[in-house]
């Protein structure tokens, strides 16, 4: 075999060398980019041509129409899509708040007890929501010492979300590193507890709020289980949940369902492309060091 | 000065109480809950009845439950390594700082961030089973197929598999890109210099450099492969004949549909253990190879 010269990548694939060498890197890169890419663009020019069986999904758009769409708003996508964005919002919101309080304690004070608190923190990671959806049906059915019910209500699919043990995580790996004497400063010029929190310590952590933002986003956006628990009837379904209603649409067939994938596909790319730089930092900081 | 340090403990528990409530009532009382109820036949308004280990039994003896198990295992093993060694492939395809590459590597990344339900009903339409379906379209071009996929007891697993894989390598090649780079890079030069295989160069010095990266991987996919339930339940909710039923689908159908609450319950402690040992085990060997 002969030895590669190029020296900055695993594999050596540098400029190649020769037409063939080009001409195979190409291709690698188109049958790359139509397997993974491929049913995506598949599954949105077709929801905008006019699809009527499944057998005949479009890459390019033969009858240019909005047809999937406009019978989808009548289905109801529009309300379920409202559920999603509130379900997200309120949960992101919550689950910020919540990891970056929890994070300030765990990183800047030191109190007995504080290990124990990152133990059990960290042992809820090992809990797979899925493992526990029958108790937690229940549980949200008949919340302990309040008795009150989140059943069927979108709050219940947003207060199980608000504590999630690894935003807490990356959270409190970004605030040890605020150096002390900026806190030392703010207390001499009088800042009490929670301004130090608020104007001195959160500002300084916006880098890993667009972090544990991103992941928040995709962890709600990607919630299955929990709203099929919470949910009793279409009025408070989710998006996701409402495509699998969506399947058989006599009016445009399978249009309707395309549409509404489309519909549930789109925030999530669209966050994922705008917070591009957040999300490799987080999914490398989080996964290298473990 | 006592006092001061007390204020300063009662602040920090200030700002700890949301998230501990929080996970108090969303993972610990269930969880507690779940103990509880594995012990009980669980009878809604009737009261439960304290059954011992019956409902364990039931578990490890049923058919249902061990071939439930059976497929479990084959996604989270299968799912495992199709994910890591297509990602490992991406990752290394696509490693480099050109710009196209970056233009590449977002694209093939994208299915990463749809979510599984989105992913399932995409499937789904591909994978329409006459002839003249998406896959079995292209299928058709290389000679292949055509396939029943989901409709079909022996495809149904693979063709699961295959949206698995899909949908979880692209998140390993990011991982491994991350690791990639922090090869160091003098190492290719020397070995380029002794007229090492790109082969060899991989063997000896890329992956090496990647092995805290596959234990991570290991992991987190293996616990993913076990608690699998979103695309299954949406792609064949365990079916057809129960050829891709998984555990969670079970215990979800046991729990909420037969209202066998107690053996779901008995159900999900064991699958909670296994993820738990799986978790101990892989932390345990990462720290022994850390010392050693």
């Amino acid at each position: 075999m002969k030895a590669s010269g190029r020296t900055d990548t695993a594999l050596g694939l540098g400029t190649p060398r020769g037409p063939v060498a080009a001409l195979t890197k190409i291709l690698v890169y188109a049958m790359l980019v139509a397997v993974f890419a491929g049913p995506l663009i598949a599954v949105l020019v077709s929801s905008l041509d006019r699809v009527t069986d499944p057998t005949k999904l479009s890459f390019i758009p033969r009858h240019f129409t909005f047809d999937s769409y406009r019978v989808a708003f009548d289905r109801g996508v529009f309300k379920y899509l409202l559920n999603s964005l509130v379900v997200v919002g309120g949960g992101l919101l919550l689950q910020v708040l919540v990891s970056v309080s929890a994070a300030y304690a765990l990183a800047r004070k030191r109190f007995p007890g504080a290990r124990l608190v990152l133990l059990l923190i960290l042992s809820t990671m090992m809990l797979p929501e899925e493992v526990l959806a029958i108790p937690l049906s229940l549980i949200l059915g008949d919340l302990p010492v309040l008795h009150v019910s989140l059943l069927n209500s979108l709050v219940g699919m947003i207060v199980p979300v608000g504590a999630w043990g690894m935003s807490i995580l990356v959270m409190t790996e970004f605030m040890k590193e605020i150096p002390i004497e900026l806190e030392e400063a703010a207390r001499i010029d009088g800042a009490g507890e929670f301004r130090l929190f608020w104007s001195v310590v959160l500002p300084l952590c916006r880098p890993a709020l667009g972090v544990i933002g991103i992941f928040g986003f995709n962890m709600i956006w990607d919630q299955y289980m929990l709203p099929l628990l919470v949910a009793r009837d279409s009025a408070q379904y989710t998006l996701s949940l409402a495509l699998r209603t969506l399947r058989d649409d006599p009016e445009v067939g399978i249009g309707v369902l395309l549409a509404g994938s489309v519909l549930a596909l789109l925030p999530s790319i669209v966050v994922f492309l705008s917070f591009q730089r957040q999300f490799m930092r987080g999914l490398t900081s989080g996964a290298i060091k473990g | 000065m006592l006092r001061a340090r007390l204020r300063g403990y009662a602040v920090a528990w200030f700002f700890l109480a949301p998230a501990l409530l929080l996970f108090t009532y969303f993972k610990f009382i269930p969880m507690a809950r779940a103990i509880e109820m594995s012990f009980y036949e669980v009878r809604p308004f009737l009261g439960d009845r304290w059954v011992g280990g019956a409902n364990y039994e039931t578990v490890v003896t049923s058919d249902d439950v061990l071939a439930a198990l059976g497929h479990t295992l084959v996604f989270a093993v299968l799912g495992t390594f199709g994910s890591i060694v297509l990602g490992l492939l991406l990752a290394l395809l696509l490693e480099g700082t050109a710009r196209h590459l970056w233009f590449i590597r977002t694209v093939v990344f994208l299915p990463t961030v749809a979510a599984g339900a989105v992913v399932a009903e995409v499937w789904r339409i591909l994978y329409y089973p006459a002839p003249e379906g998406t896959v079995n379209s292209v299928l058709a071009w290389v000679g292949l197929g055509p396939s029943q996929f989901l409709n079909a007891s022996d495809s149904a697993l693979p063709s699961i598999l295959a949206v698995i894989v899909w949908h979880g390598a692209p998140y390993n090649m990011m991982i491994f890109l991350a690791g990639l780079a922090g090869v160091d890079r003098s190492l290719y030069e020397a070995a380029a210099a002794d007229g090492a295989s790109i082969p060899r160069r991989i063997w000896h010095i890329t992956l090496p450099a990647l092995r805290p990266v596959f234990a991570i991987l290991f992991t987190l996919a293996a616990l993913r492969g076990l608690r699998i339930f979103t695309e299954v339940y949406l792609l064949t909710n365990g079916g057809p004949d129960s050829s891709t039923e998984t555990l969670m689908t079970l215990i979800y159908k046991l729990g909420l549909e037969r209202n066998e609450l107690g053996v779901a319950a008995a159900g999900s402690v064991l699958l909670l253990l296994a993820t738990a040992v799986l978790t101990l085990a892989v932390q345990a060997a990462r720290r022994r190879e850390a010392t050693s």
